[in-house]
């Protein structure tokens, strides 16, 4: 059983490692990220979604929350704990589009950052739920634990001046006997 | 199934106690606990996910698939919430309850908080009561709660405490940046500060070693096992009796009573979901103020339609928590050292005696700073979002010191525990529903604690402040669940005797937070244990008296 969760677990990496550098091509405007990257969101629907991560969280000194790995956290918790807010993402993300095309006649991932943080501005006043389900979910992405797919390497507490929880020595007690 | 002497329902903070007491009193005993045994091994330092920051759920339970419960806040609407919602008012399911991952602040309430309607009358269309027990009954069994238990502190810098015969078992910790900030600006104030009392090991002490010194307790398994639960103190000792046996994710349904409207044991849901029936002299309730009262109210028979021990309708009201106010201060240098333990510093010298104010309560640090918190705890002027938002986490993340403190609440008849008439959890028991709010005059209370709070925070330095005191729309009954089978005299006004057994039927006890007449102005799990000695002391006198052999 431990072996079997362990062994998911790894696999799981593994995939979010490959996954990672479609991020990154992401966030540059590369349209070449492989099909089928994703467990819910699909390609376009995820560079329209790092487009407005992005503006949430943009790239300094440090990454942005795209090339932090967030969109592999919203898509992973879309197919697992935020099942339900699969419909808000549907929609919302198709109105971002929808308002990025009739607005610039492009797709969102396509416009300038200028012209990006405009529509997203937009966004956060005419369709304020799904930002603020987006807001959320972006910062839980990139200051939430690396191990459910967003903050790469740490790297939101890095920029903290944190270190990673501290693990000085787990307790190998068995907490079924009493103490002596 | 071999009948045993007690059946007792939930291996948290209150079962764990009672199970050992009456173990190693030689009374055979049963422990149901729904949730499963975790060990340190299951600790995971994972912020989103723990008994505290709930984003991706409970670490300990309960699951948000099968468990859900209704919640009908000020609009009226019943809505469905799920165990990783606040709404929900959770508290753990696992073995030692809440007290597997709680902060472990280990208090004792102050005399008056025994004797508030005395002291301060109730206010209008408030339940505020006296309890039928004093600070002075419970004072030996805080002691021997505080000593078996386990906790770490110094009192001696504050003479705000009620009557005690020895000190603290341990030391506190070492202070942390924070205590060395807040405590010279408390002591400017005139403020009386000292170490919070904490179920932390700050020696090796039980046969288990110290506090490692991180700050992630509270919402977290000890990967150290230095805190102290009822896990790997009582219930290890209960097993070792030989007379405990412990069954895990196992759901009670309902108590059994027969034509004499005694209980003679409990049915309840094994770990592969089969209906079982245990046969007991007598049933202890410790399932917490939600849950015991969800359970006597689905004990439904001829002679109790209503539900067991609710005969005037007293099951499942005057529920409380705990209402938490208190103020973010911003400074222009690091404030933060990430150095256990995280809540290190309080004062109590507000908890009672303010003009026009029905109580008061505890002031401390925070416990613990996730970086998912500081997200919404900028100074105010921060973009929400954007390069603005980024620089700012960077900027105030090690410069903010959080002060805050759980109001003494106003209890209201009107809050309460009901079973939804239609909603069912997975194994077809009705659940939960939570009306009501505390009384107003707990929102008031709060509102002068916040202004404290900022006092303490400029005399300490900070730059700016907020307040932090909103009044929300629902009783917030968390891991502090309190009160929904109130302890007193008067069967019309209350559903437990003074030895915490319900005044209906004389096998049947509640011993948990349920009993609390009102929560203090404190962390209540110390006042929990000590009256789950206290109720054990009673029981096993009686025991041995045979009151209860059939």
């Amino acid at each position: 059983m431990q072996l079997g969760k362990e062994k998911t677990r790894l696999s799981r990496r593994g995939f979010v490692t490959a996954g990672m550098l479609g991020g990154a091509a992401v966030a540059i405007g590369c349209s070449s990220a492989k099909q089928g990257n994703w467990d819910f969101l699909s390609d376009s629907q995820a560079r329209t979604l790092a487009a407005i991560c992005d503006q949430i969280v943009p790239a300094d000194g440090f990454p942005s929350a795209s090339q932090a790995g967030v969109l592999y956290y919203i898509d992973k918790q879309l197919a697992r704990h935020y099942r339900r807010n699969r419909d808000e993402y549907r929609h919302g993300l198709e109105q971002a589009s929808h308002r990025s095309r009739s607005r610039f006649g492009r797709d969102l991932a396509d416009l300038t950052s200028e012209h990006q943080l405009e529509i997203v501005r937009a966004i956060e006043q005419e369709d304020h739920a799904f930002f603020e389900l987006v807001r959320k979910h972006t910062f839980e992405g990139y200051y939430g634990s690396p191990r459910h797919g967003g903050n790469r390497d740490a790297i939101s507490w890095r920029m903290l001046g944190l270190a990673e929880p501290p693990v000085r020595g787990r307790a190998q007690y068995d907490l079924r006997k009493p103490a002596s | 199934m071999k009948q045993v002497n007690a059946v007792i329902v939930g291996a948290g903070a209150a079962g764990g106690i009672v199970a050992k007491e009456l173990a190693v009193a030689g009374l055979s005993v049963v422990l149901l606990e729904r949730g499963k045994w975790y060990t340190a091994n299951d600790c995971r330092k994972d912020d989103l996910r723990n008994q505290r920051t709930t984003v991706l759920g409970n670490a300990f339970g309960p699951e948000d698939e099968g468990n859900p419960r209704v919640v009908v806040d000020s609009s009226g609407v019943p809505r469905i919430v799920l165990p990783s919602e606040g709404a929900y008012s959770n508290n753990a399911a696992c073995v030692g309850g809440g007290t597997l991952s709680y902060g472990a602040q280990a208090w004792r309430y102050l005399p008056q908080d025994f004797r508030m309607r005395s002291t301060y009358g109730a206010p209008q269309g408030s339940s505020l009561e006296d309890w039928p027990i004093s600070y002075d009954d419970l004072e030996p069994f805080y002691e021997k709660a505080e000593y078996e238990i386990g906790v770490s502190g110094d009192y001696s810098g504050t003479p705000f405490h009620g009557p005690r015969r020895r000190p603290l078992p341990m030391p506190p910790l070492p202070p942390n940046r924070e205590f060395g900030i807040l405590e010279p600006a408390a002591k400017r104030l005139g403020l009386h500060p000292f170490h919070i009392p904490i179920a932390r090991n700050s020696v090796p002490y039980n046969g288990r070693g110290p506090c490692m010194r991180c700050r992630w307790c509270v919402g977290f398994a000890c990967e150290v096992d230095a805190k102290n639960g009822s896990q790997n103190t009582v219930i290890p000792v209960a097993l070792a009796t030989g007379n405990c046996e412990l069954r895990t994710e196992c759901m009670a349904k309902e108590i059994l009573t027969d034509q004499r409207g005694r209980a003679r044991g409990v049915s309840y849901f094994d770990a592969n979901g089969h209906l079982q029936e245990q046969i007991s002299d007598i049933v202890v309730v410790s399932g917490c103020a939600t849950e015991s009262a969800r359970l006597l109210l689905n004990s439904r028979s001829s002679l109790f339609p209503n539900g067991l021990g609710n005969r005037y309708d007293q099951v499942g009201r005057n529920l409380q928590g705990h209402y938490y106010t208190g103020a973010m201060g911003y400074f222009d240098y690091d404030t933060y050292d990430d150095i256990g333990p995280g809540a290190s510093i309080a004062i109590s010298d507000y908890n009672h005696g303010t003009a026009g104010l029905c109580g008061g309560g505890m002031l401390a640090n925070e416990f613990i700073r996730l970086p998912i918190h500081t997200t919404e705890r900028l100074p105010a002027n921060t973009p929400r979002w954007g390069l603005g938002h980024k620089q700012a986490m960077r900027e105030w993340h090690k410069r903010t010191i959080v002060i805050t403190g759980p109001t003494q609440q106003i209890p209201s008849a009107d809050a309460r525990v009901t079973l939804d008439p239609s909603v069912k959890d997975k194994w077809g028991i009705p659940v939960v529903r939570i009306s009501g709010n505390v009384h107003p005059h707990t929102f008031e209370i709060g509102e002068v604690q916040a202004k404290r709070a900022e006092m303490w925070l400029r005399e300490a330095g900070a730059m700016s402040t907020i307040a932090t005191a909103s009044r929300p729309a629902i009783v917030s009954a968390g891991q502090h669940q309190a009160g929904t089978c109130r302890m007193g005299n008067d069967p019309r006004g209350s559903v437990v005797n003074r030895n915490c057994q319900i005044h209906d039927v004389d096998n049947v006890f509640v011993i948990d937070s349920s009993v609390h007449v009102n929560n203090g102005g404190f962390n209540p799990v110390l006042t929990i244990m000590a009256i789950a000695y206290y109720a054990s002391d009673a029981l096993v006198r009686d025991w041995k008296g045979t009151r209860f052999r059939p």
